[in-house]
């Protein structure tokens, strides 16, 4: 059985102090694979380096995946495609702030938190490294930082929000692929720039987590790709975990009342 | 597969048949072949304290239907047992923390959507309950609050040995995820035939005839619920089949039923046959929680397992649109 929950998050709890929703849209199709993006990232939050200096051989993404020391991450993608040659694919992979996140309903300390902003954030001050959001995540975004202990991810620079100011990756973005501002009109904007592409004769170009039905209500952070959403190492229909809560709850009593007849009828046969 | 990501996995992967299966293995792209969601943090720690918990829960309710039944021999290795588990089980979950010294933190809420909060507060319940139990059992003080101590912990103890199979399901790896219907079986009859085998090793055997049915119904619960898990998996529970996790699994499975077999044979004249089957039986449902956990790692690595049933779902809400 799946609920359809409500997304009570947005505005909940700030008793009027509540601010649009803000996001990302992510248009690949201007990506340049700079990575300046991750550069200002790591920069402005101070985020450590993560691993040794290493080539991953896989063309020029070296970080691979996103990750607790990850918070902007750039894929690229070479494709051979027939008479018409090589075909470069580069994406700006980052935190999606999901409407539904599993990582937050999960966490048990309530260390992931829903701003006023409508970002998911994690207080490093309340985290204590159970590692349950980690597994949770349907993107493989958040991880536990092993030498520190406690989970990271992107903040949607949550200190630069509060201070009117944008994230730093979409601040040094310098082909504005990386998209910052209000998400209702990011995503009038997505839909322009898609129907702009595909009349220009881009048929590939699709919107990534703009749809408040999918699985995981939508998402603070959407994509616009130009392939499907596994080749960039995205999932293509993802669902947020916890949608399922009724069932596997469901299925714990039933156990727990099956264990308890088993234990009851365990005595029905006297003490030999 | 090629090097160059998004490319199609070369020909000769695809309608290669998967063991075990009669699917044949679906044709998909990815990301250089790299993993879609993140590997479980957890350590060692977390199928022994599934195991810890699972022992603590049922012995618990082993205890107190002894008690009901008026067998004092059997209550009091139960409850020895149930103490020793929900003890154990504290260090184990505390060990697992990046940041030990905030274990306290658990309690700072209670979310019905963490089965961790939820069965953090359980365990907070349960394990003093059982300890307090034992405490009074053994020196004889406060024998009302014992025998109240004894009622909550056992009637929580199905809760803690049945949670943490919802605690995985409540994921997004996909060999927990969609077995969540099945895992608090397959921990529930592995818990029971643990609380089961233990009571066989401690109480007299003359007293131990309703541990030794326990381990009985447990063994067939715990097998029973992870054959019934591996056929909804169908493709997605490979991992029961490969690697570590498919050598604990045949191991569960194999130290399971001769453990149930032998303490059936050695029933309550033959100690040492039925002491050397709880033994085995021990062993299996310890075995039985390291393949559930094992089998999760495989899982989140490989983008297949992620990539495949989406894609299918996505097919088969398509179809429904074209023909409703």
């Amino acid at each position: 059985m799946k609920v359809d929950l409500p997304t009570p998050t947005f505005g909940g709890g700030y008793d009027g102090q509540a601010r649009p929703r803000m996001g990302f849209f992510t248009d690949t199709s201007v990506c340049i694979g700079c990575k300046a993006c991750e550069v200002a990232c790591k920069e402005w939050n101070l985020v450590p380096q993560d691993g040794p200096l290493s080539l991953s051989a896989n063309s020029y993404d070296n970080t691979m995946a996103l990750g607790a020391s990850t918070w902007r991450h750039v894929a690229f993608v070479e494709q051979q495609r027939g008479d018409q040659g090589l075909r470069w694919l580069m994406s700006s992979d980052v935190c999606k702030h999901c409407s539904s996140a599993a990582c937050l309903e999960v966490c048990p300390t309530g260390a992931l938190f829903r701003t006023e902003f409508g970002t998911v954030v994690v207080q490093p001050d309340i985290c204590n490294g159970c590692g349950y959001c980690v597994p949770a995540c349907p993107f493989g975004v958040i991880e536990r930082r092993e030498e520190d202990g406690r989970a990271f991810k992107c903040t949607l620079c949550y200190d630069r929000l509060r201070d009117g100011l944008e994230p730093a990756c979409a601040k040094a973005c310098p082909t504005d692929s990386i998209q910052f501002g209000e998400l209702d009109e990011l995503r009038a904007r997505a839909e322009r720039r898609v129907a702009t592409l595909q009349e220009a004769g881009v048929a590939e170009a699709r919107l990534y987590l703009e749809d408040e039905a999918d699985g995981i209500g939508g998402a603070g952070a959407f994509f616009l790709l130009l392939d499907d959403p596994e080749v960039y190492g995205l999932p293509p229909d993802p669902v947020s975990t916890t949608r399922d809560l009724p069932t596997l709850w469901r299925a714990a009593a039933l156990a727990a009342g099956t264990l308890a007849a088993a234990v009851a009828v365990a005595f029905a046969g006297g003490r030999r | 597969m090629s090097a160059a990501g998004g490319d199609r996995r070369d020909g000769d992967r695809r309608g290669r048949r998967v063991r075990g299966s009669m699917v044949p293995e679906a044709e998909f792209r990815s990301y250089y072949g790299r993993p879609i969601i993140k590997e479980p943090a957890w350590t060692w720690e977390v199928p022994w304290y599934f195991f810890a918990g699972g022992l603590a829960g049922a012995s618990a309710s082993l205890g107190l239907g002894a008690r009901l039944a008026g067998n004092h021999r059997l209550a009091r290795a139960a409850w020895t047992v149930a103490g020793a588990g929900g003890t154990a089980g504290v260090p184990l979950l505390v060990s697992d923390l990046g940041r030990p010294e905030r274990f306290l933190y658990m309690l700072r809420m209670f979310k019905v959507t963490s089965p961790l909060s939820v069965g953090s507060w359980v365990l907070a319940a349960m394990g003093p309950a059982a300890v307090g139990a034992v405490v009074s059992d053994r020196l004889g003080i406060f024998p009302r609050l014992g025998r109240a101590a004894e009622v909550a912990a056992g009637l929580l103890g199905p809760a803690l040995a049945t949670y943490t199979g919802t605690l995985v399901a409540d994921t997004a790896v996909p060999v927990w995820h969609e077995a969540g219907r099945e895992l608090p079986f397959v921990f529930a009859g592995s818990a029971a035939a643990s609380a089961g085998a233990a009571a066989v090793l401690l109480a007299p055997p003359g007293d131990a005839g309703p541990a030794r049915r326990l381990v009985l119904a447990g063994a067939l619960l715990e097998l029973g619920a992870a054959q019934a898990m591996e056929h909804r998996l169908g493709e997605l529970g490979e991992p029961y089949h490969q690697g570590p996790a498919g050598r604990l699994a045949r191991l569960a499975k194999a130290c399971t039923a001769a453990g149930a077999g032998l303490v059936a044979a050695g029933g309550r004249r033959r100690r040492g046959v039925a002491a050397a089957g709880a033994a085995l039986v021990l062993a299996g449902s310890a075995c039985e929680r390291w393949a559930v956990y094992k089998a999760g790692f495989q899982s989140a690595r490989d983008p297949k397992y992620i990539v495949g049933p989406q894609r299918a779902r996505m097919a088969a809400r398509q179809s429904e649109q074209i023909e409703p």
